[in-house]
């Protein structure tokens, strides 16, 4: 049953990041909506699969609605705590707002609605104000200042709600844990209809959300990036921090009904943090951790539906399934695609010293019988499949071929190629020799793992300070360099 | 008419031990000017405070007359390149517009005009192909002319520069100086923190050498002597942290 709620997930997100790579010029708003209808599609076919009766389905779809806002909000304010480096202030804020809501609770007598969010807003900007003037007034370091803050003032509130809450149904489990399950049927009338008591919390923690990211846009950008600037600039980097952080306590408590402040920081900082490893603009962050959040909505509520387990914690564990994904398949920082880079850089180097072993071999062959020169040092073919590679590699490319009686041989194009690579080798040990102090059976070695990465730019200008020197350390020459558009493929970044 | 900048008797401390102390500087007319000192004299420190990026102890700082605070869009600052994070998520052109921010003020977002005016500043610093690439994907040469290209956004007056020519190679810094002298020829003042005691006379015509307290300032020519030079890199001055380790320690004394 794990097999099947696991597997959705991961086809889709291989078929997303296929299409990047086959698509350089798709606009960029493109991957995250087809990664979303991918998966929406797939939840649609489950959700018909797990035959909902006809009076539970209104009943999940709002559960899930309720997640998607929950996760949406958290995810959305999460990516500027992940950019920010400050993912467990996030952890350290849902704890800390406990009091807050208790001392909301006993003002108001309700336990949700917004004066509950302005209590919890207040303790939020409280934490970080008492955790930064610890920090700068005694001689507690950030991180001990944080979490004293941060359990003191849990434990406060866990206390105020013990002694407070009896009296009207607020009871520590529920923040903790949250219960997504009921919130459809705890409802409120309003406009004549019953709406569910968590939207009282959430759709104005939604809007507020939506309204202070577009509003302060920019404010936010240049505070994550560069505080230092804003501040020179006049932006008062004080006052952006201490309003994300009253978001991000006023978000937190907004979803403690429906996941509870523990899960809350899952989808915080797991949304945004997979969000950041599938693309570099900000923008497109915000909209692929939006897409991760409601899909770990999405599909927890319905796995856990399947599984008979608690949804909250299904929600979360799909974010985390979604992260692994973005670990693993991310286009440009991904586990996959560094590999296939490492891969396709091991087969260009291995091909290079194919084709240069062949180059000295013809090179010898042409020096007059028993010269010193003549000798060649000894080589190994590369074997295994990264010799296989690029075996067929130069073969596709035209730079080898077989000859009558069976044997490699280089082609026309081939062998310029390959004069290239012996020309950069022998200037980087004619340049090793000029300039370092090296014994001269310590050249050959630097000089064949650099050989694969001097362009024709790096060449002339090696070539420049040797003044046009002609033969290397070892007294063979250095070849004259052959303009071949084969080889233009750049050494890749990174 | 006002100086350009006026630092009066600035001393900057960190829990409550001085690390500049009674920096008195004026630069009356538009100059091309480096602040040089050994590792730790407080160069770095100097620009912050005088920017208020950190608070000062004692002593007050007037650009064009004014205090800082109310002059904050006629100066222009580009911190160390190592002070941000490049794997921000952000392109090249989205960096340099935001030296346009300042002029913005609240809510307001950066619209055409100031599109095509940081198009205008990427392309005077020669990076205009790579005004999409993500900041990361630049080479540190590069990095610093971005942040050189923000800057020009600003349209300042004066700037502030810490160390806009470390670790880059010598093209790059030749790019760099040949916009500096331009800025300076156009009536800017540039006040640039500088490691390289080599260039100095090369590229700068005015110096302020500083350590933990300022030697000496003035024209190149009449202040960057051997003289001064031993006066700043001779070692610390003994007297002043212990005279620092004393002020701490009282500070703390029960």
């Amino acid at each position: 049953m794990s097999a099947s709620t696991l597997s959705p997930t991961k086809q889709a997100q291989t078929t997303t990041s296929r299409t990047k790579y086959a698509s350089g010029l798709s606009p960029d708003w493109l991957l995250p909506a087809v990664y979303f209808l991918i998966l929406l599609f797939i939840a649609g076919i489950w959700f018909r699969y797990l035959e909902f009766s006809t009076k539970d389905t209104p009943k999940a779809l709002g559960i899930i609605g309720i997640g998607i806002l929950c996760s949406g909000c958290c995810s959305l304010l999460g990516c500027y705590l992940v950019l920010r480096r400050m993912s467990l202030i996030g952890d350290a804020i849902s704890h800390a707002v406990l009091p807050g809501i208790a001392i909301a609770f006993y003002f108001t007598g309700q336990p949700y609605g917004i004066g509950i969010m302005l209590g919890a807003m207040a303790l939020g900007m409280l934490t970080s104000f008492l955790t930064q003037s610890l920090h700068s007034l005694g001689r507690v370091s950030e991180d001990a200042s944080m979490g004293v803050v941060f359990t003191s003032l849990f434990a406060l509130g866990v206390i105020l709600i013990q002694l407070w809450g009896p009296r009207a149904h607020l009871d520590a489990d529920c923040v903790l844990y949250g219960d997504i399950i009921f919130t459809m049927n705890r409802t409120v009338p309003m406009f004549g209809h019953e709406v569910p008591r968590a939207l009282l919390a959430l759709v104005p923690a939604a809007v507020l959300t939506l309204g202070f990211i577009a509003l302060l846009w920019k404010e936010l950008k240049i505070v994550s990036f560069d505080p230092a600037l804003a501040a020179a600039l006049g932006i008062k980097v004080w006052l952006v921090h201490y309003l994300l952080m009253g978001m991000v306590a006023g978000v937190t408590v907004a979803s403690f009904e429906s996941v509870g402040s523990i899960l809350v920081v899952a989808m915080l900082i797991v949304p945004a943090a997979a969000a950041g490893l599938l693309t570099d603009r900000l923008w497109q962050m915000l909209i692929w951790s939006l897409v991760i959040a409601a899909h770990s909505a999405i599909f927890g509520y319905l796995s856990a539906a399947a599984l008979n387990t608690s949804a909250a914690g299904m929600m979360a564990v799909m974010a985390g399934v979604q992260f692994g994904g973005a670990v693993l398949l991310a286009p440009r920082h991904g586990l996959l695609s560094r590999w296939l880079r490492n891969l396709r850089l091991s087969v260009r180097i291995a091909s290079e010293d194919t084709i240069g072993q062949l180059y000295r071999a013809e090179e010898a062959a042409a020096l007059p019988a028993g010269s010193q020169l003549a000798a060649i040092r000894p080589s190994s073919a590369p074997v295994g499949i990264i010799g296989w590679l690029s075996r067929q590699s130069l073969r596709r490319k035209g730079l080898v071929a077989t000859n009558a009686v069976g044997s490699t041989e280089l082609t026309h194009q081939g062998r310029n190629a390959a004069r290239n690579i012996v020309r950069a080798h022998r200037l980087w040990e004619s340049f090793l020799e000029a300039n370092f102090d090296l014994p001269s059976d310590h050249l050959h070695e630097p000089a064949e793992r650099m050989e694969h990465f001097l362009d024709p730019d790096l060449q002339q200008q090696l070539d420049q300070q040797l003044a046009g020197r002609q033969i290397d350390p070892h007294g063979k020459a250095i070849p004259q360099g052959v303009a071949v558009p084969t080889s233009a493929e750049r050494p890749l970044p990174g | 008419m006002s100086p350009i900048l006026d630092i009066h008797d600035v001393t900057v401390a960190y829990q409550r031990k001085p690390v500049l102390w009674d920096v008195d500087l004026i630069i009356e007319q538009p100059q091309l000017a480096a602040i040089v000192g050994p590792n730790g004299a407080g160069k770095s420190t100097l620009i912050k405070a005088v920017l208020g990026l950190i608070p000062m102890a004692s002593g007050s700082v007037q650009v064009l007359g004014e205090p800082v605070a109310r002059q904050r869009k006629k100066i222009g600052y580009v911190p160390q390149r190592e002070s941000v994070d490049w794997d921000f998520p952000v392109s090249v052109l989205d960096v340099v517009l935001m030296g346009t921010y300042g002029r913005l003020g609240w809510f307001r977002r950066p619209g055409h005009a100031e599109r095509e005016w940081a198009r205008q500043c990427l392309n005077k610093v020669g990076l205009s192909q790579f005004e999409r690439r993500q900041i990361g994907q630049l080479s540190g040469g590069q990095q610093q002319l971005v942040f050189l290209a923000r800057a020009l956004a600003q349209k300042a007056e004066i700037y502030f520069m810490d160390e806009p020519m470390a670790g880059v190679d010598a093209a790059t810094e030749q790019i760099i100086f040949e916009l500096l002298r331009e800025l300076r020829q156009q009536g800017k003042t540039i006040i640039a923190v500088h490691h390289d005691l080599r260039t100095v006379p090369l590229y700068f015509d005015w110096v302020a050498l500083l350590n933990m307290r300022l030697v000496a300032s003035g024209p190149v020519e009449t202040t960057f002597t051997p003289e001064n030079l031993r006066k700043t890199y001779g070692g610390r001055l003994a007297i002043l942290d212990a005279a620092g380790e004393a002020m701490k320690a009282g500070s703390e004394a029960p």
